[in-house]
């Protein structure tokens, strides 16, 4: 109706409102038309009760997502609990500066970027090799359930994951037990600090490496068959056809996987170090989440723990964009499209 | 670099007995080293994966004499008693742990479902009033947040220390899961629903007659999602009811379990409320071990054959 409005000359108020009534009368059946376009007023009474839907989740949203947005600025206040956000007295940049002092908040973050770093470099290779592996088995039967098998750990929560890593390689496990009946010694990778980075990204491996050949099986489905046939004929053997075809074909998921990897550099483990820093002292597995919980909630000092929490946050969001920005200079699409 | 060519007819035979009938005609024989290694590796990762859950579940069966034996666990069934578990559900923290899991898991999931499903469908029509801006708010949520400590006070503002709302609700809204939804139900039975609005039929009715029943395995997977989220989930009970040993969920009472069992040199404090000073036995920790799998197994083989489907419209799609 007001694409029609913006063509002809100019009218009297009465007659658009009239109009606009007219369109409103005529019902559902013109609005799927081709070029018609509605006021907003009658879009917003057609969809009124797909609006009214999604009003719990964005209800939940701001209250559990977005009043934590404005609850940062006890970063910049020293946050007193009993009086509140709005009364505390204002720190300014206070808490950044004592938490720029604070070696412990150095190691912390030294220890986020370093496990982060190990693990990437240990886990992201698996799924993707599991993935060209389980590809190539050619029975149906036996690929599924090497599928059903592998996926299962993601379903296994951080505490029972690291339980049976304890039960099988801690002080008391299995493989000790092993290797004390043939007086090989002991191995306790389970409380030793220097071996912390690989414990982690073995039980990270363990745990959604499986589940992480979902998305990479269901690219190489989607790679043309007949490039491989093609290849064939020409003569390039399994090795060329997997490093010209399979790779190729999968380097979009790659990238993309890659880019939410980086992203989440910072997040990396919290539940699955809590568990174990105990067992290896917060020296060693201690990283900017962690931080948080011990010198924020567990003592009390909300402003200093929620300023580390900021400076995540922003460092993350750098990350994000930094990715994409590399994705793109890939020529991939990313996160999101440049 | 192994899919079938459906349409290739399979003279494998007569070229070859020993050729697997799905290998295209064009792709070379398998090495023996090849397959060995292949063979191997995924051998491998197979018991990598059941070896220690066998171990577990054997364990919690066995009789304090045959855990002795074995001097640990025990991987060969030597001796096979329900004691443990007797023992555990007789008395002891953990039946009533079970029921605050079971309850917080299917209060949540409903409720997370309910809300989820809503939002996803009325996001889901193209063209509907608002739904770009509505969109936008959810997806920011996934890349800024508050952070933790933000969160905390929020909740606990609102009254949520001790109660177990708050190990329900701050987590109750997943927006993957949303979009994984979304993506379905706007590809799914358009022209149905066109119909259906056509004939003047409200929009809470399409999405309960012609939507839910068309999507049953996306609703089925995100549901398992979910739940799977809210039985795993002890990180909240740490934050929101830490001392009150009577409200906490299994993964959290078996945290405490384990933690006294594990090796702790130079701890500070024991962990969070350590409730258990002695190390609980070895067959009682695995059958609580156990029993946080037993749900997870029991639905894992029916949703297995559609995590495919609830993974990709989300990721690639979404």
């Amino acid at each position: 109706m007001t694409v029609t409005s913006t063509i002809k000359p100019k009218k009297t108020q009465g007659s658009r409102r009239a109009e606009r009534a007219a369109g409103a009368r005529s019902g559902r059946a013109d609005k799927s038309l081709p070029g018609t376009r509605m006021t907003w007023r009658i879009r917003l009474r057609r969809d009124k009760s797909l609006i009214i839907m999604t009003l719990p989740v964005v209800a939940l949203l701001l209250v559990f997502n977005y009043a934590p947005l404005f609850g940062l600025i006890t970063a910049f206040e020293y946050y007193d609990p009993l009086v509140g956000v709005m009364h505390s007295d204002w720190a300014g940049l206070d808490q950044f500066q004592q938490l720029f002092n604070d070696p412990v908040f150095w190691e912390a973050l030294r220890n986020t970027v370093w496990l982060s770093f190990v693990q990437l470099v240990l886990f992201f290779p698996v799924p993707v090799a599991l993935a060209l592996m389980l590809n190539s088995v050619m029975s149906p039967r036996i690929r599924n359930f090497i599928q059903s098998v592998v996926y299962l750990p993601h379903f296994f929560s951080w505490v029972l994951a690291i339980t049976v890593f304890q039960q099988m390689l801690g002080g008391a496990g299995v493989l000790n037990h092993l290797l004390a009946q043939h007086n090989l010694g002991s191995w306790d990778i389970m409380t030793n600090p220097h071996t912390f980075a690989l414990l982690i990204s073995g039980q990270a491996v363990w745990k959604e490496a499986g589940w992480g050949i979902i998305v990479f099986l269901a690219a190489l489905a989607a790679v043309d068959q007949n490039l491989y046939e093609a290849a064939a004929v020409d003569g390039a053997g399994r090795w060329r056809r997997m490093w010209h075809i399979t790779l190729p074909g999968m380097r979009g998921v790659i990238v993309l996987m890659l880019v939410l990897r980086l992203g989440n550099a910072l997040s990396v483990g919290f539940e699955q170090f809590l568990i174990q820093r105990n067992a290896v002292g917060h020296d060693t597995a201690d990283v900017l989440d962690t931080f948080s919980f011990y010198y924020g909630i567990a003592t009390n000092n909300y402003s200093y723990g929620a300023a580390a929490g900021l400076f995540k946050s922003v460092i993350s969001l750098l990350l994000i964009w930094g990715a994409n920005r590399l994705a793109h200079a890939f020529g991939e699409d990313g996160l999101y499209r440049k | 670099m192994s899919q079938t060519l459906s349409d290739t007819p399979t003279p494998a035979l007569t070229l070859r007995p020993d050729r697997h009938p799905n290998r295209p005609v064009w792709e070379e024989p398998p090495t023996a080293v090849g397959q060995g290694l292949k063979g191997g590796v995924l051998l491998l990762v197979l018991a990598a994966v059941l070896v220690p859950l066998w171990i577990v579940v054997v364990t919690s069966f066995s009789t304090p004499g045959a855990i002795n034996r074995a001097g640990g666990l025990v991987i060969w069934p030597d001796g096979l008693t329900v004691a443990a578990y007797h023992q555990m559900l007789v008395d002891g923290p953990v039946t009533r742990a079970i029921l605050v899991s079971l309850g917080i898991t299917v209060v949540g999931t409903l409720l997370s479902m309910v809300v989820s499903v809503l939002c996803a469908y009325g996001l889901s029509r193209s063209r509907s009033f608002g739904h770009r801006a509505i969109l936008l708010v959810l997806v920011i949520t996934m890349f800024v947040g508050g952070g933790l400590i933000p969160t905390y006070l929020v909740v606990t503002a609102l009254g949520g220390y001790g109660q177990y709302w708050a190990l329900i609700l701050p987590s109750s809204v997943s927006v993957f899961n949303i979009l994984v939804l979304r993506s379905f139900y706007s590809g799914t039975a358009s022209d149905l629903i066109d119909a259906a609005r056509m004939d003047g039929c409200t929009e809470w009715r399409i999405l309960w007659s012609i939507v839910l029943p068309t999507s049953r395995a996306v609703t089925a997977v995100v549901a398992l999602f979910y739940a799977v989220g809210y039985w795993n989930s002890f990180f909240n009970v740490m934050l929101y009811m830490p001392t009150d040993s009577t409200k906490w969920p299994l993964q959290y009472v078996l945290l405490q379990y384990v933690s006294n069992g594990m090796t702790m040199p130079g701890a500070t404090n024991g962990g969070f409320g350590s409730l258990h000073t002695q190390t609980a036995p070895l067959s009682l920790q695995m059958a609580v071990v156990v029993l946080t799998l037993v749900p997870i197994l029991m639905v894992y083989p029916f949703m297995q054959k559609h995590f495919k489907t609830g993974m990709l419209t989300g990721a690639i799609k979404g």
